[in-house]
């Protein structure tokens, strides 16, 4: 699905990914977003690179989700008082995204109507951009606090409750600004970038093989899917394919990370709900799993398994065995929990009609992953464009219509059961042969796409290699992007005591998003 | 509330080391209790501060206190406010946006105060280092007690962490 009236040229990308890329002028980029929305296509990411010391002057690349693959427009912009057109009009989700390029490469969205800092609090100064190859990544500026301009929501009885970015419990830090009246939420505001730490300008300094290692942490919930998706990018960028098995063992992992998130989470969500029963019954079945994660990837959440190229090590017979033998009690204590939760009213009270994303708010606003199969989206890259070993287990898509915190859970039991269903089918299956062919050595300048659905949702990696198997570039895109603004929106109308469990429910990344 | 109760008589009390963990975890957990009972009145105080980590090291945090670990069945509670804490446990390299909440953090901790610093990003800066964005390890912020390594560290890594913090101490 390629809007016709665009008239472009298109590359097609190699790698794992069904992807196409089209070099555009403003004019073409603004139409070629309209046309893209009309059509129902996603925004995937929008970042951009500087090419100055090419001769060149500065991009500006977003990719967009077609029901058959991607389509990058790659948009140049130059050197002095770079600018391009807003696309915030025809993808909202594109606000964060476009603040967060101007902080780190200076670039301006023309006419967005929000141009305030998203990433940049007070670390460096107004003028400096991060992610300039001309600024030395060691560079310490003083700080300055440029307090942050918060919406502001009048009216009589409105007061106004800040909380964080240091919160009550064992979670990262963010800032929420809940704006109430009496006790239901008017509106809420979030402000994130708390942790911040540089990774973009640090790939920067990276080889591609120790790149890998820093992509399984931009947050670590997600290791699998975004050392997937890394070394995805790696593959593409060299026109190589790692071995069946690996790919095979690689999509073992990815579900056995859905499958402990999921279990956490709903211990949580049980816990949050008033049911502290749950998040002992469901933090000790995480916690059977991620002892066998230890024992059968040397690491509780198989971190630096995916390596570029392959996976680090192999899964042996007595490996499977524990493997299938687990997946069947797990599935039968997971049936029954869920019978429990389903029977327990005060738990339902809680979970039904709360933090409610409708349908239609959910595809004008682009929320995306489990939430979004939640809020009766359809999308799941493991079905839709399915890579191997996907392409061959036929993956049962859960969705649920309701879009509030219920549907969050049963997508959530669903999911589990089928990624179940799905390790068995990979354990029974899986294809003898070689682990890794070795690292890629792609070509200066070569680049690669890797895109994954990971259990919060697509996690999208963008790579340019630098000679000597260096990083020129890297961008790595964390759903939570999308689906944060939703939040906000769920919670309208809710009184602020349902925050925990709406945010629980979502689970959503700072870490991901904050880079 | 009948299937609750049949899953609690059926799963039983599981803190109890599964096959592979051990001894090392018994002891530690006994060591730990018979500290906190001794130097804090059986009840130690701990305030988290996630400084900018990559969420890894939040996850074993959690881990300690499923039914395995049992972290809080020692005596130990993760409390909401640094003024109330004996003991931070900080993670992550410090980003430049969450120093000052740290350094906050610190200061309205009373003393004497314990920090253990946990993963190697808390331990080293870890592999994010130090940069435009980074300060790096947690102790070129605040004092660090003691460090955890391990990416993340174990639950019974963390607990050791701990253990040992609250035995320097007295
Ligand atoms: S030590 Fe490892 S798990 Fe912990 S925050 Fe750092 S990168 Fe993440």
């Amino acid at each position: 699905m390629v809007p016709d009236e665009l008239e472009l040229t298109w590359e097609r990308l190699r790698g794992a990914v069904s992807a196409r890329r089209a070099t555009v002028d403003a004019a073409q980029w603004r139409a070629g977003a309209e046309a893209l929305s009309r059509e129902s296509g996603r925004l995937v990411a929008l970042w951009g690179s500087d090419r100055r010391d090419l001769g060149e002057g500065f991009d500006v690349q977003a990719a967009f989700a077609v029901r058959d693959g991607l389509l990058v427009l790659r948009l140049p912009v130059p050197a002095l008082h770079p600018a391009f057109p807003d696309i915030s009009a025809f993808f909202p989700v594109a606000g964060r995204m476009q603040r967060a390029l101007h902080d780190m490469l200076g670039i301006v969205a023309l006419g967005a109507h929000d141009s305030r800092p998203w990433l940049r609090h007070g670390a460096w100064p107004p003028d400096v951009y991060p992610l300039r190859r001309d600024l030395d990544a060691a560079t310490s500026f003083p700080a300055s606090d440029a307090a942050y301009e918060f919406v502001s929501v009048s009216g009589e009885g409105v007061h106004e409750i800040p909380v964080g970015p240091v919160h009550a419990g064992t979670i990262e830090p963010g800032h929420f600004r809940f704006s109430v009246l009496g006790e239901r939420v008017m509106r809420l505001e979030e402000h994130l970038g708390y942790k911040h730490k540089g990774i973009e300008k640090r790939f920067e300094s990276m080889r591609i093989e120790d790149g890998a290692r820093l992509a399984g942490r931009v947050s670590g919930d997600s290791t699998v899917a975004y050392a997937w998706a890394y070394a995805m990018a790696v593959e593409g960028a060299a026109g190589v394919e790692p071995p069946a098995r690996a790919l095979w063992l690689r999509g073992l992992a990815l579900e056995r990370e859905r499958v402990a998130n999921h279990l956490g989470d709903l211990g949580y969500i049980g816990n949050d709900a008033g049911l502290g029963f749950a998040l002992s019954q469901f933090s000790r079945l995480k916690e059977d799993w991620l002892r066998l994660n230890a024992a059968v990837f040397g690491h509780r959440y198989a971190m630096d398994f995916v390596v570029p190229g392959g996976v680090a090590s192999d899964v042996d017979s007595s490996g499977i065995a524990r493997l299938e033998a687990q997946a069947d009690r797990i599935e039968r204590e997971v049936r029954a929990l869920r019978d429990t939760f389903e029977e327990h009213a005060g738990l339902q009270d809680r979970f039904r009609t709360c933090g409610i994303v409708t349908t239609e708010l959910a595809v004008r606003l682009g929320l995306t992953g489990l939430a979004g199969r939640a809020s009766g989206r359809s999308e799941d890259l493991r079905a839709d464009l399915p890579s191997p070993p996907y392409d061959q287990l036929d993956v049962q898509v859960a969705r649920h219509g309701d879009g509030d915190v219920a549907a969050r859970v049963s997508v959530r039991f669903d999911e589990i059961l089928e990624s179940l269903r799905l390790m068995r089918l990979i354990l029974d299956r899986l294809p003898a042969g070689a682990l890794t062919i070795g690292c890629p050595d792609p070509a200066p300048g070569a680049s690669g796409l890797g895109w994954v659905e990971g259990w919060r949702g697509e996690v999208f990696v963008a790579l340019e290699c630098a000679p000597g198997r260096g990083i020129r570039r890297c961008h790595p895109h964390d759903p939570s992007w999308q689906n944060w603004p939703l939040l906000e929106h769920a919670i309208l109308g809710n009184i602020v005591p349902d925050f925990p469990l709406i945010n629980k429910s979502f689970n959503l990344s700072y870490a991901g998003v904050d880079l | 509330m009948y299937r609750i109760l049949r899953q609690i008589a059926r799963v039983g009390i599981v803190t109890e080391p599964g096959p592979e963990a051990d001894e090392n975890l018994r002891d530690t957990a006994a060591r730990i209790e018979s500290e906190v009972a001794r130097s804090f009145a059986g009840a130690l105080a701990i305030r988290h501060v996630d400084a900018g980590s990559c969420n890894g090291c939040e996850l074993e945090i959690h881990a300690c206190s499923n039914p395995y670990y049992n972290l809080e069945g020692l005596g130990i509670r993760f409390v909401a406010s640094p003024r109330h804490a004996d003991m931070l446990l900080v993670t992550g390299p410090v980003s430049r946006h969450m120093e000052e909440a740290l350094r906050r953090t610190y200061d309205a901790t009373p003393a004497p105060k314990v920090v253990v610093a946990v993963g190697d990003c808390g331990c080293t800066g870890g592999i994010f280092g130090e940069g435009y964005a980074s300060r790096g390890r947690v102790a070129n912020v605040i004092p660090v007690d003691v460090s955890v390594p391990g990416c993340p560290p174990t639950p019974l890594a963390i607990m050791q962490g701990i253990l040992t913090a609250i035995t320097r101490r007295t």
